[in-house]
């Protein structure tokens, strides 16, 4: 019997691995070419770990390429896109829910069908009209597809589970509708909140093809940045895998982190940007 | 919308208070709508009319009907994509789910450290598709990449993954599988929390083994979570784009090519704004007919299982 317990457990560890390799893996392998010096980014048969880690693939990443500059594109898209999303979101959730008009929901709904590019081209011409290209506001504008839809959909789910008992105490008591949003539903919600603006920043941070249409050399974000170094600017495969690296450690870091949030609101709404 | 926020609170202590007047909170939902307006239902409408117009930027503008649609059925670079989308997407249904459901299994069981394995299993869909995209080239580079070394060690020749017409999409389908698996898992794990354990441990006497356990009572319970998983996967597979483009840019030639591929070259490498207003029409029409079709299998399935979702 108790062999068999032993047994069981080793083989639900196996199992484990095997499941969580292919992610660990590739995350460790993504680490390793980051750190080599091209010689070693050659070898046959490949080197995991190096006799000397080439440190300056990463340092060399921030020196050119201005990257800084679209590490900050990227800070101000998704940041400006995700802090509106949540002022208009967090809102129109709430009234959704006490209204009780789910059927609004499908709009959203098929939002989340609708190819990115369908928003491109009608968006594109109307900032080329307006004279906006060539500066961040498209981006920002255009990000607002994925990140109001993922705010209103989340907040609709926690604010039906909010209990009403409160709101109505506090409505006898004579507080005005936005009295009763701001000092009684709000703070309940205040996991939701959390739960829209991770979800909102990472798929914002993500999405690429808002950028390759619409960024120019000075307005790129990070994705689009990565994937220009890739196209034109360099072969040697250290400095695009820390690049990569670095455009994606947010994200990552913010994953594991909050893992039981984006777990929470991934499974509430099965919601995907872009 | 300053005017109407201000208004609002008057219009709540308005006397039909007694009656719970639920326009009130209607201007909750004005800010989003006037955004949902503006950047949703307004490219949706400017869509359609544009796909009946004949316009490449810099050209004069003309109506010309139902004339790009028409262009649409002569032209085998779209019906070949077509058939693109069609391979890849059944294939980044079929990998996910299979997968995914396994690690359901796996992570609904107790382990230690779950909360951080499970952090980990998530990885590969929150990473940014295009750094990952950049280093799965890498890896399946045929003479220096990793992958083929793999291959080599347990006795397989090399592949030439996404450099050959032939393999191109199942490589390809091999990324989006290890992307996308998490959400699968996700949504069945869901599903796999919500089940009782009664007709487990009537099974348990009944002396059912564990395969006709999972045969027999888990996976029609979790029929309606796996349909739920079967829909957005689908939805994403065809819509499939930052990978696909990272990778090969439809290549090589137009071996990968997908219909949501020939609608960005169409419209943002030829600036063929018109016809690929049409060709987004009916990519949109085949998701959200896909969508609904399953919709309806997923409400006759729910049904079965007595599922009120």
């Amino acid at each position: 019997m108790n062999v068999r317990k032993i047994v069981n457990k080793l083989g639900l560890a196996v199992c484990v691995f095997l499941l969580v390799s292919p992610a660990l893996l590739f995350f460790i392998w993504m680490l390793s070419l980051s750190l080599k010096f091209e010689i070693d980014n050659g070898a046959y048969p490949p080197i995991l770990i190096p006799e000397r880690f080439a440190w300056k693939n990463f340092t060399g990443v921030f020196e050119s390429n201005s990257f800084l500059l679209y590490f900050w594109n990227s800070i101000i898209v998704t940041g400006s896109a995700t802090i509106f999303a949540l002022i208009v979101g967090v809102p129109a959730g709430y009234g959704i829910a006490r209204l009780k008009a789910h059927k609004s929901a499908v709009v959203i709904m098929i939002a989340r069908m609708t190819p990115g590019l369908s928003f491109l081209i009608p968006l594109f011409l109307l900032f080329q009209w307006m004279g906006l290209l060539g500066t961040l506001w498209p981006q920002i504008i255009i990000h607002l597809v994925v990140t109001v839809p993922i705010v209103i959909w989340v907040m609709i789910g926690y604010f039906e589970t909010t209990p009403m008992e409160l709101e109505e105490a506090a409505m006898i008591d004579g507080a005005t509708r936005w009295e009763i949003f701001a000092k009684v539903a709000m703070p309940i919600a205040k996991p939701g909140i959390v739960v829209a603006f991770i979800l909102s920043v990472i798929f914002s941070w993500n999405n690429f093809v808002f950028g390759i249409v619409l960024a120019s050399r000075e307005t790129r974000t990070l994705p689009v940045a990565v994937y220009n170094m890739l196209s034109f600017e360099q072969v040697s495969w250290g400095p695009l895998a820390a690049a990569a690296l670095i455009v994606t450690l947010p994200v990552l870091i913010l994953t594991v982190a909050a893992q039981r949030q984006i777990v929470a609101g991934l499974t509430a709404g099965a919601v995907k940007g872009g | 919308m300053s005017t109407l926020t201000s208004s609002s609170p008057a219009a709540a202590a308005s006397p039909k208070k007694g009656k719970r007047l639920r326009p009130s909170y209607w201007p909750f939902i004005i800010p989003a709508l006037v955004v949902v307006v503006g950047v949703i239902l307004f490219p949706w409408a400017f869509t359609l009319w544009m796909s009946a117009n004949e316009w490449r930027v810099g050209e004069e503008q003309q109506f010309v009907g139902l004339a790009n649609y028409a262009r649409l059925m002569s032209d085998t670079r779209f019906w070949e994509s077509m058939g693109h989308m069609a391979v890849y997407t059944v294939l980044s249904v079929v990998g996910p789910l299979i997968f995914g459901t396994a690690a359901a299994l796996a992570f609904n069981s107790k382990l230690p450290a779950r909360g951080l394995l499970r952090g980990i299993f998530v990885m590969p869909m929150m990473a940014t598709p295009v750094a990952i995209a950049l280093v799965w080239t890498m890896m399946f580079h045929p003479q220096l990449g990793v992958l083929n070394y793999l291959l080599s060690l347990v006795g397989i020749g090399p592949s030439e993954w996404v450099f050959n017409p032939r393999t191109v999409i199942p490589s390809l389908v091999l990324v989006e599988t290890w992307q996308w698996t998490p959400l699968v898992m996700l949504i069945v794990l869901g599903g796999l929390a919500a089940l009782p354990t009664e007709p487990y441990e009537s099974a348990q006497i009944d002396g059912a083994n564990s395969w006709q356990r999972f045969r027999y009572i888990t996976l029609p319970m979790i029929g309606p979570f796996l349909m739920v998983a079967v829909i957005i996967r689908t939805i994403d597979a065809l819509k499939s784009f930052d990978i696909i483009y990272a990778i090969t840019q439809g290549g090589p030639g137009t071996a990968s090519e997908t219909v949501n591929l020939y609608l960005y070259s169409v419209a943002f490498t030829y600036y063929d704004i018109g016809y690929g207003s049409a060709i987004a029409v009916v990519f949109f029409v085949i998701i959200v007919a896909l969508s609904l079709i399953l919709l309806y299998l997923r409400q006759r399935s729910a049904w079965n299982a007595g599922d009120t979702r």
